[in-house]
């Protein structure tokens, strides 16, 4: 009884402050401007349905991607015993499901869990491995500071011990119901008495040659794990919104809102274009007052100088980011040594967000910290290393997208700022001149077909 | 508008690289020339072409390329210009992608997809006969591959010669940059510890080729120089898809 009410309290405990936080992120997301992404609802099903569940960019990397895929499947499946798991902690029951489904069935059940928290337990400890020793190197970098190395570490450990703990509970449990009835019921453990498994189970099987065979101990291990386990995954649940195993939830939603449009096509800014429309306009006088409904109500900045400036789809993407680097590790200039990371863009961008979004909460919805993504967080020369190759975009397995916000930064420096590198101003003033980027005259374009 | 014949089937954009660039010129010369050799009947703009506005939109001018934007479509409208070919992924790119939305509609073609189907419709023929033995490879242009996923053309037409056809260790997808994109070509790399083409070059000699095929003049220039960086000038060369027709259909 008494434990049914602790649980319950942590349950509760667990969802509100869980709630909190997401709605903290939602509210941190929204500091982006707004766009509509509501068009084609049944491509962007299909993207999502390709992309996030088929998890098809995944395997580009096969090893990575398969182990993943462990993890993935396993994560979404043990959901189900967990539900077993939140019963029988609200109601006090013991493995409500035997009940449902009878004794084989269940030891299939179990033992096709059992399968999956092995898998996933292989998984986590290949990638710890990889990681820690394997020594890849888009695992490191300079933006792979000491707290994103231990956030993987942290997230990897502690599903690692889940998976040891639900296996140790089966073991510990079956040990229990294969001991005489007689035995238990004088250790007085009544509860441990009426269920028949058919043997052991499939993986947990294996472990327990290692236990005792004193009820009173099992029972102590069993409880144990099982109280770890689930206490375990709150405390999981609550973490992962301030991690990068965010992923586990905004890849859907992310993948589903992802561009659709061919990878090399940027934006036409419409605040440029209603200017280029009037100058361009020989109807237009110059010099007339402008008609009141063409001001916008909210004088839009050229480009993004900070993330209230980008797209909430810009700052979705921040914060479904894995920080895996395949981005980094593709990226033309990261490879020829140049400051520019594709994926420090993405986590400057998140870290800003969160910044800003506190501050805002402390503050108040107008509160301006007098910081900004660019400069404080992100420099001119990560930005002016850019080919613009879309080889990040490709390489993320959330479709991420961070020349989006490369190219809105850039258009901040140049239009606002008149802070293009000099090479690029002449460039400019030559294409104005002489519509080339180079300085020639518009009489000789058609002169090679005389040469 | 200079047409070469009275409705021209299609209008042969030819770009700022294709205009003024010694190199590039070539290029231009030789997809005109396999025009010619299959009849098409095609327009250029001359001296009414204008900068497609690509180096300044990807380097944040959105103002600068709207106008140039503007100006070409205006061009382009009056001359009621359907399909477009061009052999320049840049300004394919930003003419099929960009333009649209800012009033100008037409269908843009990459030269390497035009003399493909030129095969395809049997109006062009090559023995390609001189390329045998070689090794080509072929170096996926940024904003031709990844940007719209256009792979399979120019090796299709790389087929047509009778070479043998290597990939790059990266390639396709995962095709790196020559380095010239998004405006780097008119500035200097920013500090690093290589150039971009240099270490695309490495990939090149690795794969043994005899030859890098092109589809992008801004490749052109920066696989050139990355060639000469090693001193393999003799025994790599950087040409274009559509030179090497042309040198197969002995034009
Ligand atoms: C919903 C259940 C999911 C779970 C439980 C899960 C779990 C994990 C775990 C534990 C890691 C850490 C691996 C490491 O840091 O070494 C990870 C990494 C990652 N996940 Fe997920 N994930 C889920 C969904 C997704 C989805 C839908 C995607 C989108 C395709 C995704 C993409 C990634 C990527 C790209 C990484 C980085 C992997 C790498 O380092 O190579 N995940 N995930
Ligand atoms: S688009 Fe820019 S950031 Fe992305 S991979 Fe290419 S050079 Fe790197
Ligand atoms: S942006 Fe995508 S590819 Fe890059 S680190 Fe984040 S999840 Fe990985």
């Amino acid at each position: 009884m008494i434990s049914s009410i602790i649980f319950s309290v942590l349950i509760l405990t667990t969802a509100v402050i869980f709630i909190v936080r997401i709605r903290q992120i939602n509210a941190n997301i929204n500091l982006g401007r707004d766009i509509d992404l509501s068009d084609r609802p049944s491509e962007r099903w299909k993207t999502m349905a390709r992309v996030a569940l088929g998890q098809s960019k995944m395997v580009a990397r096969p090893f990575a991607g398969i182990m993943h895929i462990f993890i993935y499947v396993g994560f979404i499946l043990i959901n189900l015993e967990v539900l077993e798991i939140l019963i029988d902690g609200v109601f006090g029951t013991h493995r409500i499901f035997y009940q449902f489904l009878g004794s084989d069935t269940y030891h299939t059940f179990i033992g096709f869990f059992e399968l999956l928290a092995f898998l996933v337990l292989f998984a986590c400890v290949a990638f710890l491995v990889r990681r820690n020793v394997g020594r890849l190197k888009r695992f490191s970098g300079t933006e792979m500071t000491a707290w994103p190395k231990s956030d993987a570490n942290i997230i990897l450990i502690v599903e690692s011990l889940l998976m040891i703990a639900v296996l140790t509970m089966n073991a510990a449990d079956s040990v229990l119901f294969a001991l005489p009835d007689a035995t238990v019921m004088t250790a007085g453990l009544s509860h441990y008495t009426g269920i028949e498994f058919d043997g052991w189970f499939w993986f947990s099987g294996y472990l327990t040659g290692m236990l005792p065979n004193d009820p009173t101990t099992l029972f102590y291990i069993e409880r144990a794990c099982w109280w770890f386990h689930i206490v375990g995954i709150f405390g999981f649940l609550i973490y992962i919104p301030y991690s990068k195993h965010f992923h586990i939830f905004l890849a859907f939603p992310n993948t589903y809102y992802s561009k659709l449009e061919p990878a090399g096509e940027l934006t036409n800014l419409e605040s440029v274009k209603k200017e280029v429309e009037l100058m361009m306009d020989p109807n237009q006088d110059p010099f007339a007052a402008p008609a009141a409904d063409a001001i916008p109500a909210e004088p839009q900045r050229f480009g993004a100088k900070d993330v209230t400036d980008l797209s909430w789809k810009n700052l979705m993407d921040a914060y479904s980011c894995t920080e895996c680097g395949r981005c980094t590790s593709e990226c033309p200039a990261n490879q020829t040594g140049k400051l520019l990371s594709p994926r420090k863009i993405m986590m400057d961008t998140r870290d800003r967000a969160e910044e800003l979004g506190a501050h805002k909460r402390k503050n108040g919805a107008e509160a301006d910290d007098g910081k900004s993504l660019l400069g404080d967080y992100i420099t001119k020369e990560e930005l002016w290393a850019c080919t613009t190759c879309n080889a990040c975009t490709d390489a993320c397995p959330v479709n991420i997208n961070p020349l989006n916000i490369i190219v809105d930064l850039r258009r901040f420096l140049v239009m606002e700022e008149s802070a293009a590198p000099n090479e690029l101003n002449t460039m400019f003033t030559n294409i104005e001149n002489n519509g080339a980027p180079w300085q020639f005259a518009m009489a000789d374009r058609a002169n090679w077909r005389d040469e | 508008m200079a047409a070469a014949g009275e409705s021209p089937e299609v209008l042969f954009w030819v770009g700022c690289m294709g205009s003024f660039d010694d190199r590039a010129k070539k290029i231009t010369k030789a997809f005109a020339k396999l025009l010619n050799r299959a009849n098409v009947k095609f327009a250029v703009l001359g001296t009414e072409e204008s900068c497609s506005g690509d180096p300044a939109k990807r380097s944040g001018n959105e103002f600068l390329f709207q106008m140039q934007a503007f100006a070409n479509i205006q061009v382009l409208n009056a001359y009621e210009v359907k399909r477009i070919v061009t052999a320049c992924p840049h300004c394919f790119n930003t003419l099929k992608n960009e333009y649209p939305e800012l009033g100008g509609n037409y269908e843009v073609i990459h030269h390497t997809q035009f003399i493909n189907t030129l095969f395809k419709e049997g109006r062009l023929t090559v023995e390609g006969g001189s390329f045998k033995g070689k090794r080509i490879t072929f170096h996926d242009p940024c904003y031709l591959g990844r940007a719209n996923d256009v792979y399979e053309a120019p090796r299709e037409v790389l087929q047509k010669l009778d070479a043998e056809l290597v990939e790059m260790k990266r390639c396709k997808q995962r095709g790196l940059c020559c380095g010239a994109g998004g405006a780097q070509m008119f500035k200097e790399a920013e500090k690093g510890d290589k150039e971009v083409n240099v270490e695309r070059t490495e990939d090149v000699i690795e794969s043994k080729a005899d030859i890098v095929a092109a589809g992008c003049p801004f490749c052109n220039t920066m696989m050139t120089d990355g060639v000469k960086h090693f001193n393999k000038e003799d025994e790599i060369s950087v040409k274009d898809i559509a030179e090497l027709i042309a040198e197969a259909a002995d034009l």
